[in-house]
């Protein structure tokens, strides 16, 4: 549903169901997909699935995965409340968010896409090996673009949030986030150039560390395309970061309680006080390099399980965001980054990144800036991390994130 | 060629019936989108097949609009009933308006497929080899090629598109694609270099293109990178070589030029038609209709011909892209550039090929007239503000220049910029046009195969956001 000039604009609907087959003979794997359950169709994606398999070469650790006797954490998650919301409840909340953001300031003068989307899934996953699960689940979202003028400038911000209720949803947040994203930048000018301390807010704190962790996946670890792939065991980070991938909390969105191979979500330490205490795995990477599936397996019904994070959350430090940059006399407050599917080269660890936000001076914050870029690598980051804040939030994404302070990062703008 | 004729997706009195009832709440317009999807793709991985993977996907998308409110629906049943309940749920948010009679369907509501070879035709065994062909090439370019992996992926998409104006016109589009990815291992750690070639056509891609050629340049592109200096922090001349950077012309304009951001006011090109928005040597076309470039489509999602779009002449801003909602608001011609993912998705204004046209310098004086700067030989992604025109894009391959002379290769690093401004920096435009990697255009959570390309040129200045001094 989105809303524009207090009217709704547009009301998108629809099923859609995917189905996918995957057969193991000797070690070959076969797969195909399609996006019905028709009978026929089925019929024919197994065919196509036997057919693959002939052509994928053997591999004595390609299997499906085997019950391995861990209990699922046992979490509610089909809450309803999303099957009973009406079109009229959905274009009130989104002709509310723009009513909202158009009067909270007098220099946003429009809105570009003020949205609301809600879903419900169920997922069935059954296997030879006796694995057999079953979920389902709805959650809703809004996101709204308002606009900025002043003078002959226009800035455009963003801010949105998500949840399993509807009334889970913080429209004050997001109405407050999304204008000071984009009044906030009126006037913003490009930097000198210089070696900097930067705090990177939640979102941003969270997108980094995702490629980190991305990097300790199993499958990038034994293909030797991830920098840390040597370093279980040592100390990869400051003494005070901690990051754990838990989907056994509720909190978060990427909550489940099963991985994509139907094992049982778990909480798993993944940078124990800077020390890279374990990769995450599913069974075949686990098979691969001789130890378990760590109920990592990521999937849907169209591709094969890889590996990834469910819930990636930090363990927050004691500082709130205003002791951070009382700490800082010269440095930035990046509040977005853009660019990273293009600036981060998570093989090699290299990173740079656009970014935008406000200076920091004599540990206060000053006057906005723009175009300008970041850069470091992924593993000199780490160990330069100066302060973990204490403002630790779930994000949209299910990540649960706070502010972080890094020293030595290169800024380029003039 | 001529054994391959496919009829229309759907029966045009089941379409016409269809769109009667999706009008029938008081709907003042109607479209019915229906698309036959089937792709397949094959992952060849250390050394052998990862994964064959294939896919099909059928489905039809129902649009209806009363004023500027939109209503749609999507389904996968594409059956009498099915196509009836979609329509019924996209003409319950869009009702009211006065009755309107749907104009009688006219057209073919088919375009024939171009492909040579329909790469469905093919034997997985002959696209298994050609991966393993790709695979031993790339590693017996040096042993500090550690990893190498390869994709080959084929896409067949069939489509229908009629609306209450009588419009009955489909598409057949198949694109053919494959991407080597190597990892060199130094003593300064792991780089990585990329290939792809991808066009609109079949199997015959790879009679005309040489994928062993392909694979060493990919396994070079990592190797050159361990030797590679961190790039400089800064602002310096950038001077881009043919075909590697029509990226940034797809960001750092044509998305600015795209019709539904101009309306919203999120474009910094908004009212700007006829002023002089770029160097004067500077033209910048879209073009649908461009052989079998990636970006290439007989028809848009919303049925209109593709065309060839000149946006910017001799640095002259003379117009924007559009689809059929922002047309018909402004009361003006379709440009063929209503585009979307797939039939669960609105369509809006996209690009297809976008390109700058051929200055008169010869690429070795551009180079030559570069006392201190940095070469770009391929730009990686990118993304664009398009209300500030602030972009940022990857350079996955780079040179520095001095003296007038590429010298050593730079760590990957990304380059931060305006598009208005970019547009007036352009020095100057050399004689040597290419077009670039195929890609694929991401807005508002829809991805669409696009193409670019340019001839070399040089920006004035653009930020080096590398972490040398």
């Amino acid at each position: 549903m989105k809303a524009y000039q207090g009217e709704v604009e547009s009301v998108r609907s629809g099923a859609s169901q995917a189905v996918g087959v995957r057969i193991v003979v000797d070690g070959q794997q076969g797969f195909a997909t399609a996006g019905s359950l028709d009978r026929e169709v089925l019929n024919q994606v197994v065919k196509e699935a036997r057919e693959n398999l002939q052509f994928a070469e053997s591999d004595p650790h390609q299997g499906i995965a085997a019950p391995d006797g861990v209990v699922p954490p046992g979490l509610d998650l089909t809450d309803d409340a999303v099957l009973r919301l009406s079109e009229e409840d959905r274009a009130d909340v989104a002709i509310e968010l723009e009513r909202r953001c158009l009067s909270a300031d007098s220099r946003i003068t429009g809105v570009r896409s003020s949205a609301w989307s809600d879903g419900w899934g169920e997922l069935a996953l059954a296997s030879t090996s006796g694995i057999a699960v079953h979920s389902e689940g709805g959650s809703c979202s809004i996101g709204v673009q308002p606009l900025a003028v002043e003078g002959s400038e226009t800035q455009i911000g963003y801010a949105g949030d998500a949840a399993r209720r509807p009334d889970a949803l913080d429209l004050d947040r997001v109405v407050s986030e999304a204008v000071e994203d984009a009044t906030g930048m009126l006037g913003a000018t490009k930097p000198p150039s210089e070696k900097v301390t930067v705090v990177l807010e939640p979102s941003v704190a969270a997108a980094f560390l995702g490629i980190v962790v991305g990097a300790l996946t199993g499958d990038r670890v034994i293909k030797g395309r991830s920098p840390f792939a040597e370093r279980l065991g040592e100390q990869i980070a400051v003494a005070h970061l901690t990051l754990v991938d838990d989907p056994t909390n509720m909190e978060s969105l990427g909550a489940d309680n099963h991985d994509g191979e139907g094992l049982a979500a778990r909480r798993n330490v993944i940078v124990d006080s800077g020390v890279l205490s374990q990769f995450l795995h599913n069974s075949y990477t686990g098979r691969r390099v001789g130890t378990s599936s760590t109920g990592s397996a990521v999937r849907g019904p169209r591709s094969t399980p890889s590996v990834g994070i469910h819930a990636l959350s930090i363990v927050p430090g004691v500082d709130d965001r205003e002791e951070l940059f009382a700490k800082i006399n010269k440095g930035v407050f990046i509040r977005g980054v853009n660019g990273l599917h293009s600036g981060v080269n998570p093989v090699s660890g290299d990173f740079s990144v656009g970014a935008y936000g406000q200076r920091i001076q004599d540990g206060a914050l000053g006057e906005p800036f723009r175009e300008a870029t970041i850069a470091s690598t992924l593993q000199k980051m780490l160990l330069d991390i100066v302060e973990i804040g204490s403002d630790f939030e779930f994000l949209p994404s299910g990540t649960g994130m706070t502010s972080i302070a890094i020293a030595d990062v290169a800024l380029s703008g003039i | 060629m001529s054994e391959k004729i496919f009829g229309p997706l759907l029966d045009r009195d089941l379409i016409q019936e269809t769109i009667v009832t999706a009008m029938s709440n008081g709907g003042q317009w109607a479209e019915v989108f229906v698309e036959d999807r089937q792709s397949a793709s094959a992952d060849f991985d250390e050394g052998r097949v990862e994964s064959m993977v294939s896919s099909r996907d059928l489905g039809a998308g129902i649009r209806v609009t009363v004023g500027e409110a939109t209503g749609f629906a999507h389904t996968a049943d594409l059956s009498s009933a099915g196509l009836r309940e979609a329509a019924r749920a996209a003409a319950g948010a869009a009702r009211g308006g006065d009755q309107v009679e749907p104009v009688t369907l006219r057209g073919e509501g088919v375009t024939q497929n171009r492909a040579e070879i329909l790469p469905s035709t093919v034997s997985k065994a002959r696209k298994v080899e050609l991966l393993r062909q790709t695979d031993a090439a790339a590693r017996e370019v040096d042993s500090a090629i550690t990893q190498v992996s390869v994709r080959y992926s084929e896409g067949r998409r069939r489509i229908l598109v009629a609306n209450s104006d009588g419009i009955f016109n489909g598409d057949d589009q198949t694109r053919t694609l494959l991407s080597v990815n190597c990892v060199a291992s130094g003593d300064q750690g792991l780089q990585t270099g990329r290939e792809t070639v991808g066009y609109t056509v079949g199997f015959e891609l790879f009679d005309e293109h040489d994928v062993e050629a392909m694979a060493r340049r990919a396994a070079r592109r990592a190797i050159t990178k361990l030797e590679a200096r961190p790039a400089p922090s800064g602002q310096l001349p950038v001077v881009i070589q043919r075909g590697g950077g029509g990226v940034l012309f797809h960001e750092a304009c044509g998305h600015g030029l795209e019709a539904d951001l101009v309306d919203r006011g999120a474009s910094v090109f908004r009212d700007r038609i006829g002023e002089l928005v770029a160097s004067p040597t500077v033209t910048l076309v879209d073009d649908g209709t461009m052989g079998t470039e990636w970006g290439t489509i007989a028809i848009d999602d919303e049925g209109c011909p593709s065309q060839r779009n000149v946006l910017i002449e001799n640095g002259v801003l003379t117009d924007y892209m559009w689809d059929h909602l922002r047309s018909r608001s402004s009361r003006r011609e379709l440009s063929g550039n209503g585009r979307r993912q797939s039939y669960q998705h609105l369509p809006m204004v996209r690009m297809t090929n976008t390109f700058v046209m051929n200055g008169e310098t010869d690429p070795e004086d551009i180079i030559s007239g570069t006392e201190n700067g940095i070469y770009v030989a391929q730009l990686g992604g990118g993304q664009v503000n398009t209300a500030t025109g602030d972009f940022v894009f990857g350079m996955t391959e780079a040179y520095l220049i001095e003296h007038g002379r590429i010298t050593a290769p730079l760590r990957e690093s990304n380059l931060i910029g305006n598009g208005p401004d970019v547009l007036q920096n352009i020095e100057v435009i050399g004689n040597d046009f290419a077009m670039g990697s195929p890609g694929t255009c991401g807005k508002d959570g829809q991805g669409v195969p696009v193409g670019d390309g340019q001839p070399t040129l040089r920006v004035a200045a653009l930020t080096i956001g590398g972490t040398a001094s």
